[in-house]
């Protein structure tokens, strides 16, 4: 009786406030278009998890998957072409989210770049058959203990995780709100969104499993601890700034904001809070694109998650977060410039030259791509501190450049193989050009991207991004990104040594003949690294024309 | 619009390479004779471009510019000067020789892998150098240049390592290791080089706003275009370090002995007669057009750095005993003197070094493919293994010999205009370094000879007594291009005909004139006061 008084004393409470107190929030859903519909397509595959048979799921799936990431880059199209990337550029959602030039260039980059991925991770014909059944790159069922009876049951029944789809998805909705949002809470749950299904996406390999699940065990720790960080940083800048919202909190820096909440009034426009606050939060973001000092997770997660998911992670996370990176840095801390801008060409000076010497002694082929993640985020950093439109235009165009290249060489590391599955280590690929040529060109290829090689991507956006650093009065930064150049090459070089001029050994790796699928993914990466390294003017000016954030 | 004849220049070798690596794989055969006709094709492109060159004509002819990368400020431009034409034409003229001498030389040794194709892997590689080092001598925008600069590393790099020379000392990985190791080196001297340049290129562009030679060549001329001081010589190191490498500059040529010892003698050529010269050619036309003042400020040191060349690969030729070898050293000898004649910056000693630049060219294919032949027979690269050789392949030994003495700037032969034009030109402004320089001569002539007592006189050694002379295909890669030395040492105007114009230019970017002659000087004021200024 006594709840029920309650209930409807506090209904009463609620009929008795004026209805516009609380205004119902106005959503522009068709300018946020392409992170709902990969939303819809997550929550509609966890449906199909449900209630759709066994045998069809994985065809449903995939096609929900692709069909949705379609639909998603075809909204960010639209919307581009409707003028939002340039002067129609706005806030939507009550100021969470920011639709400019940018953001949707990321978000195209993301979709585009997941696309493919997804393409990996339908990948059906590399593993022999088990049981009859066709496998993926997924542990049969990732709640069974590896090497347990539950698991060999559920192998020998044909079980495969095709949650991973929706799991993906459900990251990638995180990425595209990632780079795009615009208050610091959004910021937070667009990282914590994307952030969990990586850390179950890491752990679910078929083979290795217990690397895999150890990967995934250090990544959510780490990446927890990011989060805390980022999370603390947010609390400070609130205390700050009275506000989560970016253009708020830029206001404030600026010293155009002179009324003072009353309930903050002994903590606003303190700069402690400010200078603490933001060093939290950017050390939050420099976790997740993997700079030095806060790269540790990277070569770990890297070699132990599937390799399909490693690409995925490597291209698209970089993306989200070097675009959530750029965001902070231009639309919330311009006014900082001269307090971050020191600290920034410090880790960009670590990042290069720490990844490039370290990749050096590597032996697994999987941790080497990792490193070398690590050196490519040092060159992209050297873009961001630019602080100019060419910046922006450079990491846009860097980040969509090195995205396919890392796709496409993730890709090619699932084709070579031997009996325990993919052969990583680096012996064992000695040789690869004698018995598969074009597999191994095509690797060189993404190689020499990778090393900034001319005619390949990889140059024009080194290019680009030194270029726009040495304009903007960075020219010991240019040097040092030549010199970690020049000490990356060393070993970009010494896997083509190793393939095209060592002797195959006798129980050398085979190459697995992929389906369509997998052909594709890499075919794309090709394509895009020729094109983008022989003709790069278009995207540039794609890039250059999506370089202003709306504040 | 008219036709773009060198692009087409350079794309022919090009488009030869994919047709060629195309191939069937049990159509070796027709993979080599469509790789030579695509490098004839080159040739008679080449010889065309000479024919239209007009020697009295503009600075740059034949130009070509469309868009290329606005955003980077990048422009697909190409233009040949005189200096070009005769560089392209040594490109075009020695690849045929190198094809053709390499005939057999990517032969797979076993024939049960159906998809390894080496042979059609071979002689693509060689036409996309080609097409590669054509370019960069045809392109005058800096970003243009630096693009094929890098990019023609990495064939070259498959060549050396992937292909190399059957007659080594040891055991086939030994020699495997030896030969990954001589790829390595070679990559990552000329990938550090060309990254610093890629810093200096950036530099540039921030400076300048454009990467077009002319244009800011025109700038710098006009004084449009300042630099402070420290600016420009830092972007001139930046430059000449990449350069220094390639061409190779003491102490930067520890890779070139590697490489050319390691890989199959046709492959060596293409190293030291075509690739490096894009080194000793951008000299003239980059750092002494973009950047006068720095080319002068550094002057000293580069002639000191190139006596040293001149006097070390000499000394270290005469020490060597591996064919090979030696002759790298000897290049390096002699890319000394090119770089003392376009540093002495007067007009003799830059004709000269660009007639040098053909003229090592082709002496150093006809000895390097000659010892090619000699160490594919015998199956040693050692020069105590021979002995006597003229008894038993007078052919062989006579090709040789001529080959050695171009090489040691016999007069008669090519090289010795060249190689005069170069010390009197350095004579006329540094007389020390000119005397100095003339020691590298001395050593030639001692290097040479003893290479050819001690392989081809003295008592037939029992391994080479069955040594078959020279047939067919090896004379016709020789004859033709003794008969230019000869042809060239007789009567060089062909070549500084079209040359010296291009040298003036040059002279007039660095805002220098000759010395006048010593005795002149006196004689000429009494008669003359307006020859005084």
């Amino acid at each position: 009786m006594s709840t029920l008084t309650a209930a409807h004393g506090l209904s009463a409470l609620a009929a008795a406030a004026p209805a516009d107190r609380i205004p119902a929030p106005h959503i522009e859903y068709a300018q946020l278009a392409p992170t709902l519909i990969v939303v819809g397509a997550a929550v509609l595959g966890v449906l199909v998890e449900a209630f759709v048979p066994r045998r069809s799921r994985y065809h449903v799936q995939v096609f929900l998957a692709v069909a949705a990431l379609a639909a998603a880059f075809a909204a960010v199209v639209g919307l581009a072409a409707g003028g939002y990337a340039s002067d129609k550029a706005r806030i939507a959602a009550m100021g969470a989210i920011a639709v400019d030039g940018p953001a949707l260039f990321l978000q195209g980059t993301i979709l585009l770049a997941s696309v493919v991925a997804v393409l990996t991770f339908a990948e059906r014909r590399l593993d022999p058959a088990a049981h009859g059944n066709r496998v993926d790159s997924f542990a049969a069922q990732a709640a069974s203990v590896p090497g347990s009876e539950s698991e060999k049951a559920a192998v020998k029944a044909g079980f495969t995780t095709t949650e991973v789809f929706p799991l993906a998805l459900f990251a990638i909705a995180g990425m595209l709100v990632f780079p795009a949002a615009n208050d610091l809470l959004t910021l937070f749950v667009a990282l914590e969104v994307f952030s969990l299904p990586l850390y179950l996406l890491c752990a679910v390999a078929r083979r290795q499993r217990l690397m895999s699940q150890e990967a995934a065990v250090k990544y959510f720790l780490l990446g927890a601890f990011s989060s805390a960080f980022l999370l603390f940083g947010i609390a400070l800048l609130y205390g700050y700034a009275g506000s989560v919202s970016y253009a708020v909190i830029a206001d404030v820096v600026d010293g155009t904001v002179q009324t003072v909440d009353p309930a903050l009034a002994d903590t606003m426009g303190n700069d402690a809070l400010l200078l603490i606050g933001g060093a939290l939060i950017l050390t939050g973001l420099l976790f997740k694109v993997g700079a030095v000092p806060f790269h540790m997770w990277t070569p770990d997660v890297y070699q132990g998650a599937p390799t399909p998911v490693t690409g995925f992670m490597a291209a698209a996370t970089k993306v989200a977060a070097f675009g959530a990176l750029l965001r902070l840095l231009y639309v919330v801390l311009p006014g900082l410039r001269w307090d971050w801008r020191p600290v920034m060409w410090g880790v960009a000076i670590v990042t290069m030259l720490a990844g490039a010497v370290i990749a050096v002694t590597q032996t697994d082929v999987k941790r080497l791509l990792a490193y070398s993640s690590i050196a490519h985020a040092g060159f992209i950093l050297a873009g961001v501190i630019a602080t100019s439109a060419q910046g922006i235009q450079s990491v846009l165009f860097y980040l969509a450049a090195y995205s396919f290249v890392t796709i496409g060489a993730f890709a090619v590391v699932t084709l070579v193989r031997d009996a325990g599955g993919e052969a990583t280590h680096l012996s064992k690929w000695a040789g690869l050009g004698r018995r598969s040529p074009l597999t191994a060109a095509v690797f060189a290829v993404f190689l020499l991207a990778f090393a900034g090689i001319p005619l390949t991507s990889g140059f024009a956006g080194k290019f680009a991004v030194f270029k726009a650093a040495a304009e903007g009065g960075a020219g010991a930064l240019v040097v040092v990104g030549v010199i970690s150049s020049a000490i990356a090459a060393f070993f970009y070089i010494r896997v083509i040594v190793l393939m095209f001029f060592s002797e195959p050994k006798a129980d050398g790796p085979t190459v697995a003949v992929p389906s369509p699928l997998t052909m594709t993914t890499i075919a794309v990466g090709v394509a895009v690294t020729l094109v983008l390294g022989l003709a790069p003017q278009y995207f540039l000016d794609l890039a250059g024309q999506a370089s202003t954030f709306v504040r | 619009m008219s036709f773009p004849l060198l692009t087409v220049t350079a794309v022919v070798p090009a488009v030869g390479a994919v047709l060629t690596a195309a191939v069937p794989a049990a159509r070796r055969t027709a993979a080599k004779w469509l790789a030579l006709l695509f490098s004839l094709a080159t040739l008679a492109l080449a010889v065309l471009v000479a024919v239209r060159f007009e020697p009295g004509g503009a600075r740059y002819q034949l130009t070509e510019s469309h868009a290329w990368i606005p955003d980077f400020g990048v422009r697909y431009e190409l233009g040949v000067d005189g200096i070009g034409v005769a560089l392209i034409a040594l490109t075009a003229l020695l690849i045929p020789f190198v094809i053709a001498a390499g005939w057999h030389d990517a032969d797979p040794l076993e024939t049960n892998s159906s998809r390894w194709r080496p042979t059609q892997g071979f002689f693509a590689l060689i036409l996309l150098v080609e097409a590669m080092v054509v370019i960069s001598f045809e392109a005058t925008d800096v970003f243009l240049f630096y693009v094929f600069f890098e990019a023609m590393l990495i064939p070259m790099y498959f060549l050396i390592g992937g292909f190399g020379d059957r007659a080594h000392s040891g055991s086939d990985e030994n020699a495997a290791a030896q030969r990954s190791y001589a790829a390595v080196k070679f990559l990552l001297y000329n990938l550090a080089g060309g990254l610093i340049m890629l810093a200096a290129v950036i530099g540039l562009y921030v400076v300048a706003g454009n990467f077009s030679l002319q244009e800011i060549t025109a700038a710098r001329a006009a004084g449009t275009l300042d630099m402070a001081t420290n600016t420009e010589r830092l972007l001139f190191l930046g430059f000449f370090f990449a350069f220094a490498v390639k061409a190779p500059l003491w102490p930067l040529h520890t890779w070139l002995p590697n490489a050319m010892g390691e890989s199959t003698a046709p492959v060596a050529v293409l190293i030291t007669a075509v690739v490096d010269k894009v080194g000793t050619f951008a000299m003239l036309r980059f750092c002494l057009g973009l950047f006068p003042d720095a080319s002068k400020w550094a002057t000293p040191v580069i002639l000191v750095l190139a006596l040293i060349s001149i006097v070390y690969g000499a000394l270290l030729a005469v020490g060597q005993r591996d064919i090979k070898r030696l002759v790298a050293y000897a290049s390096i000898s002699h890319f000394g003197f090119i770089i003392l004649g376009i540093f002495a910056m007067t007009s003799q000693g830059q004709s000269g070094a660009t007639l040098y630049m053909v003229n090592h060219g082709l002496s150093t294919a006809a000895l390097m493919l000659v010892a090619g032949f000699l160490i594919s027979r015998r199956g040693s690269r050692l020069i105590a293994d021979y002995g006597g050789v003229q008894k038993v392949a007078p052919v062989l030994a006579g090709t040789f010999l001529i080959g050695g003495l171009a090489t040691l700037s016999l007069p008669g032969l090519a090289p010795f205009v060249s190689e005069f034009l170069v010390l009197v030109g350095t004579y006329a402004r540094y007389p020390v370094v000119g005397i100095i320089a003339t020691v590298g001569i001395v050593l030639a002539a001692l290097y040479t000879l003893v290479l050819y007592q001690r392989t081809m006189t003295g008592p037939v050694k029992e391994e080479v007594r069955a040594m078959p002379d020279l047939h067919l295909r090896e004379m016709l890669v020789v004859a033709p291009l003794i008969a230019l030395l000869i042809g060239l040492g007789v009567y060089p105007k062909v070549l500084t005909d079209i040359v010296n114009p291009a040298v003036e230019y040059t002279m007039s970017d660095v805002k220098r004139t000759d010395p006048k002659p010593e005795v002149a000087v006196e004689a000429v004021p009494a008669k003359n006061g307006e020859a005084a200024k």
